[in-house]
């Protein structure tokens, strides 16, 4: 199944995105702020690397015992009085969460950021049944105001500037004309308190889940996560099968590594442990916790050659690294997953065929294998995947035709002199001062950008000749 | 381990086509450490471009042909690339995860291939060539040498000791230039914008030549550079630590 949120290619995507400064500046800012808090924000955790250690040991751990994990979960989350589901792919969750909006007779649904519920396009499915569906993070909420999806994982509306986000809020929901951050913060939040009040139910992801407690712990900055969770009746946790830590000794390892490589806190401003619905004798919180645990496709990636990607615990530290992602941005991925998480998990879940330029889309300069608090080979996962689009027959003919012959020559001594000679006479005719100014057919895109110089007359092994046996002489 | 005496050179298909002063730079500096340097016979290329490529069924016979070609003899193996050296370092088991023979044998060079950096620094133990380079210029750490094989202080040192160069920081040097082998023709566009942030924190240190380890990065920022009209030189690192060369 594709979850490509349009039909054009990623070559066009790429283009549009290249084309728009304004949002080139905006990704280049934020992406470069964040980098510098997250090294910051490592720098005061003693012994960060032993601690990214462990936090990979713990996902690993995790990932290789998912079926006790899950089992263990589901039946701590019982226990506490919450319900579970399980659901095998986006329609299947999406159903879920529908029939327990109507079971409840609900009408107005407020969320909390989800990555899971961008996936599944979970709003599209209960806006269809007639529901009236409010995301409660300020960057989620002005994203659903435009009409768009997330461009980052952790700051979803990172490509639009202050003084658009103003210029949204006006149009869409009345607000006074400000460019002020803090004066539009305070008119959503007045706006929120309402949505929050009158919501039937309550949607949150879950950044994790404890296996031995079935507690949820979700993390946000803006408190929309606690009121979200605790303000409607119903309150429905989205997460991927994925998400689970054994204990919460091992939740709190994952704590301290999470904020500081999403944002670069130490702590986010709100971390919620939840166990369970509202008690008895407890004034607050919904009357019923629905769980819903989405596989989608993560179950056929473990056991895999690509399981590692399974270990992500969706920082998004791997997409402010990234300098492609910093010059495209989220949108041109097409994918709810961006940069090279995103261009791992999107085929990866999604099949590789129809995805198959996003492993492509990397210099492979490992910059995001040496933010990831959790180590994932991303780099190493992305060459596994350019393996696999070969194997789907998705390499252009040129290059396919062009490799098979630097193969031939590769292994034949001969032929790879004779092919330097040539390459020598060849660049000479088409060049001027020894620079190549316009390479022909697809060695077009080097020289759009940059001269090549012509290749040397005489190789490095005829010239050390030469030179050793003048020196004998 | 003991120093050699001897040496191989792989000298990668980039120095042996498109950059021989730099391969003939890193003999002389290898001799003038007295070393015998051996060039093996019939090498050609690591595999690189269509292991990158996902090409893996290309990619293996390059592979097989360079083990075999570097397995003749017992000596180190010296690699003026970062990138080529990681693949050799790093990939090439992968290749062979269903051939037991070409495992063991990638796993055997593997544990005596070194970049040249890293090479004189780490196995030598020789931070000073007693070169000389008048001037100022500015150093490229590429990707696969920094974050693939964390070879970065070897070619600060080298740089440090020689005689009357002075080594400006450039700004951002972490940064990829935006080569990855292929991905400049098949992502030309990204890896365009990628490389003229590069090209501009360059420009901005008033650096003559901009210095690397990878003359793949170097033909990448090279290229960009001459386009751009710019006076800035690309030097492979042994075209400066060659005591012979810039007298």
């Amino acid at each position: 199944m594709s979850t490509s949120t349009s039909s054009i290619t990623f070559y066009e995507r790429v283009e549009d995105a290249l084309h728009n400064t304004q949002a080139r500046g905006a990704f280049d800012r934020a992406t470069k702020r964040f980098t510098t808090l997250r090294a910051t924000a490592f720098e005061s955790l003693p012994a960060s690397e032993a601690v990214r250690d462990r936090a990979r040991a713990i996902r690993a751990h995790t990932l290789g015992h998912l079926d006790q994990c899950l089992a263990q979960f589901a039946d701590a989350v019982e226990k506490a009085g919450g319900q579970v589901h399980w659901a095998a792919d986006a329609a299947e969750a999406n159903r879920i969460i529908c029939d327990i909006a109507t079971a409840n007779k609900v009408q107005r649904v407020v969320k909390s950021k989800s990555m899971v519920s961008e996936e599944i396009h979970l709003n599209r499915a209960l806006e269809a049944m007639g529901l009236e569906v409010t995301e409660s993070d300020l960057g989620e909420y002005i994203i659903q105001l435009a009409g768009e999806t997330p461009s980052h994982i952790i700051t979803p509306v990172i490509h639009r500037t202050k003084e658009q986000v103003g210029q949204i809020l006006s149009e869409k929901v009345n607000m006074p004309p400000t460019t002020e951050p803090a004066e539009m913060t305070a008119f959503v939040r007045a706006k929120m308190r309402q949505v929050f009040l009158s919501a039937d139910m309550g949607i949150s992801g879950v950044n994790f889940g404890v296996a031995e407690t079935g507690t949820i712990v979700t993390v946000t900055n803006e408190g929309n996560g606690r009121m979200t969770t605790t303000c409607p009746r119903i309150h429905v946790a989205v997460m991927g099968i994925e998400r689970l830590v054994p204990t919460l000794a091992d939740l709190s390892v994952m704590l301290q590594v999470l904020a500081r490589s999403a944002t670069g806190q130490k702590l986010s401003v709100y971390t919620n442990l939840i166990t369970g619905p509202r008690r008895a004798d407890e004034p607050d919180g919904p009357d019923e916790l629905h769980i819903v645990l989405v596989d989608n496709g993560r179950s056929k990636i473990l056991g895999t050659e690509l399981a590692e990607i399974l270990y992500c615990i969706r920082c998004g530290a791997c997409l402010n690294a990234c300098p492609v992602y910093r010059e495209i941005g989220g949108h041109a991925y097409g994918s709810v997953y961006p940069g090279p998480i995103g261009s791992v998990v999107t085929p990866a879940l999604y099949g590789v065929a129809p995805w198959s330029d996003l492993p492509h889309a990397s210099s492979l300069c490992g910059a995001c294998r040496e933010v990831c608090p959790v180590r994932i080979d991303l780099p190493g996962l992305l060459l596994k995947l350019r393996h696999q689009t070969d194997e789907a027959g998705t390499t252009p003919k040129y290059l396919k035709f062009g490799l098979h012959a630097f193969r031939l020559a590769g292994t034949h001594p001969a032929l790879f002199r004779l092919g330097a000679r040539f390459a020598s006479i060849g660049s000479r005719l088409m060049a001027s001062n020894g620079w190549i100014k316009k390479l022909p057919g697809p060695l077009s895109h080097w020289t759009q950008s940059r001269d090549f110089p012509v290749f040397a007359s005489e190789t490095f092994t005829q010239q050390l000749k030469k030179r050793r046996a003048a020196k004998k002489a | 381990m003991t120093k050699p005496d001897k040496v191989q050179l792989f000298i990668t298909c980039l120095i042996e086509t498109l950059r021989p002063e730099a391969g003939l730079a890193v003999v002389s500096v290898l001799e003038s450490l007295g070393l015998e340097v051996i060039v093996p016979e019939g090498q050609t290329c690591c595999g690189q471009p269509p292991f990158n490529g996902g090409l893996w069924d290309d990619a293996r016979p390059l592979a097989k042909h360079t083990l075999d070609v570097l397995s003749q003899s017992d000596a180190p193996i010296v690699v003026p690339s970062g990138s080529c050296a990681d693949m050799i370092k790093h990939h090439y088991v992968e290749l062979f995860e269903d051939d037991p023979k070409y495992r063991q044998l990638a796993k055997d060079i593997a544990a005596r291939t070194y970049e040249f950096t890293q090479f004189l620094v780490d196995v030598l133990g020789v931070t000073d060539l007693h070169a000389h380079f008048d001037g100022k210029v500015t150093y490229h750490p590429s990707c696969h040498l920094l974050r693939g094989q964390a070879i970065d202080h070897q070619p600060h040192e080298l740089l440090k000791n020689v005689l009357d160069l002075e080594v400006v920081d450039l700004p951002n040097a972490t940064e990829c230039c935006g080569f990855g082998g292929l991905f400049a023709i098949k992502m030309g566009d990204i890896s365009s914008a990628i490389l003229q942030r590069k090209l501009d924190a360059i420009e901005s240190t008033g650096a003559q030549a901009v210095v690397g380890c990878d003359v793949s990065c170097l033909l990448n920022i090279g290229g960009g550079l001459h386009r751009r009209g710019s006076k800035v030189e690309t030097k492979y690192i042994a075209e400066i630590l060659d005591k012979d060369e810039n007298k």
